[in-house]
């Protein structure tokens, strides 16, 4: 009971204090802005080099944006307790510590899906995009898995927040990496081999995969692989994620590193 | 002469600044260059090959404002952190001049992303680098740091009375990179959008490398450049003195 009250009430409280500090001014160009522009500045780029169509960016780059909220969001609630000076505090609680993380994923997967479907909208309302609403619900939960599997990816670079300053920079480089590796902007195939098979373990490059053939009328049944192989590497990150936030909790009480920053 | 020395003072200061961390420098050079694959492979694989040298020279201008947009937003906000606002404003010098070259030393940092994304196409993805007049273009590159700079002082300027200017900033590089046809021909835009376009001096800088890199006629884009430069330094200088005579009257200059 009491490990679903910290994963409900804490959750409930880290999501509050996330947008205390992202008041409007802050998620409106950075949350909504950003993927507009993201969305329009690939697009524009396929048009202009005649690689692939209009929704193939729309797709990739609407789910891809689940990561700002998932890489991000998780670096500002783990890693930016540390800014806070809150961190010693939350970590010398006896708080159960997977209610904690589950807590604080689960309003960072709402944010990402709504920041996707802000993406689809975007790509509807200024591109040559068009989605049937039959799709829809398929779509909702390609996009719903591959958020949370973004969202673990985001709680390993949080769990380094425990021990590393430099937290922003990590979650710069792996956002920017997913829309690299991902095959959000670049089809699979035209990546080398090396690249193809980082991209096999990461989050996002199934879900996008499967989004793009459920948004061209695919059924949730005919990508079912592809939603449950997404799933699955969100468990292994989610998992990983939860043993090095416990490594680096105890590496930091040992070093006594909780308030450097 | 005193206000050419404080220029140059103020450039070299945080110039030295920025450097100074290492892992901040790396990664301005890094992060660009994910940018830069993502737009290679996509040209590579497109119809036409020969857009690959459009996309490096283009690719690598995207670094400059890529350094200077996000930073620049956040200039005057940082002075507030770091408690050094009331410093510089007291100082007898206007405070447009001792804020311009922070903004241009940021541009100037985007150098290293531009030499490195240039390298880095070359190495890796096989494109030439091809200067067909090299004079224009030791020009052209210094023509766009300096414009760029001034665009980005105008907005930190323009964002004072914003506390989170840097999200705005930060916002702002998408959109730049690609209205100023970094990557993509300003022809593909709709009509309304080329005006723009045009009033935005990294859309005349870039044109400038690229014409001087291909052996064009770059001159009147540098030109184009260094105009628009002086324009957004004016204005920023104007705006600037009115901002802070309104915060000196409501005694908000720390706060607003």
């Amino acid at each position: 009971m009491n490990g679903a009250r910290v994963f409900v009430v804490g959750g409930v409280l880290s999501y509050r204090a996330l947008f205390g500090w992202m008041q409007p001014v802050v998620y409106v160009p950075t949350m909504l802005g950003g993927p507009l522009f993201q969305i329009l500045f690939f697009a524009y780029i396929g048009r202009a080099s005649g690689v692939e169509s209009d929704a193939f960016f729309v797709v990739g780059n609407a789910i891809q944006v689940t990561a700002m909220a998932g890489v991000f969001g998780v670096a500002m609630t783990v890693g930016g307790e540390r800014w806070t000076q809150t961190l010693s505090l939350v970590l010398v609680s006896p708080a159960n510590r997977f209610a904690l993380f589950l807590g604080r994923a689960l309003p960072l997967i709402v944010n990402g899906a709504i920041l996707s479907a802000f993406g689809f909208v975007v790509g509807i309302a200024f591109l040559d995009f068009e989605l049937a609403p039959s799709v829809l619900p398929a779509l909702a939960a390609c996009v719903l898995v591959t958020t949370a599997s973004c969202t673990a990816f985001g709680f390993i670079i949080g769990s380094i927040g425990l021990y590393a300053r430099e937290i922003f920079v990590a979650a710069n480089l792996a956002y920017i990496g997913l829309l690299l590796f991902c095959g959000v902007n670049v089809p699979l195939d035209e990546l080398p081999a090396w690249m193809r098979a980082i991209s096999e373990v990461l989050p996002l490059t199934h879900g996008v995969q499967a989004a793009r053939l459920v948004a061209d009328g695919g059924t949730l049944g005919s990508v079912d692989g592809l939603i449950v192989h997404e799933a699955a590497i969100g468990v292994g990150y989610a998992l990983a994620a939860y043993f090095l936030f416990r490594a680096f909790e105890a590496a930091g009480r040992r070093n006594a590193t909780f308030d450097n920053y | 002469m005193r206000t050419l020395r404080l220029l140059w003072i103020g450039w070299l200061f945080h110039m030295k600044m920025l450097t100074r961390s290492a892992f901040n420098f790396v990664l301005g050079i890094i992060y660009p260059l994910f940018f830069a694959s993502a737009a290679f492979f996509m040209f590579r694989a497109g119809d036409d090959p020969k857009p690959l040298l459009y996309a490096s020279l283009g690719a690598a201008v995207m670094g400059i404002w890529g350094a200077t947009s996000t930073a620049a937003g956040a200039a005057m906000a940082r002075e507030r952190w770091t408690g050094t606002l009331e410093l510089l404003v007291a100082a007898p010098v206007n405070f447009g001049l001792v804020l311009l070259p922070v903004t241009i030393a940021m541009a100037t940092i985007g150098i290293y992303s531009m030499a490195s994304t240039l390298a880095w196409g070359w190495l890796v993805f096989g494109i030439p680098i091809h200067i067909g007049d090299p004079l224009a273009f030791f020009l052209a590159v210094p023509a766009t740091v300096v414009s760029i700079g001034a665009l980005g002082f105008l907005m930190a300027v323009a964002f004072v009375r914003f506390r989170q200017a840097w999200a705005l900033g930060n916002m702002l590089e998408y959109p730049v990179w690609l209205i100023s046809g970094f990557l993509v021909p300003l022809t593909l835009f709709p009509d309304w959008v080329r005006p723009i376009s045009w009033a935005l001096a990294p859309t005349w800088g870039v044109s400038a490398i690229r014409e001087a890199a291909l052996g064009g006629a770059p001159y009147a884009d540098i030109g184009a450049a260094l105009a628009l430069g002086v324009a957004y330094t004016v204005a920023g200088v104007l705006l600037v003195n009115r901002a802070l005579r309104a915060a000196r009257a409501k005694a908000t200059l720390s706060l607003s």
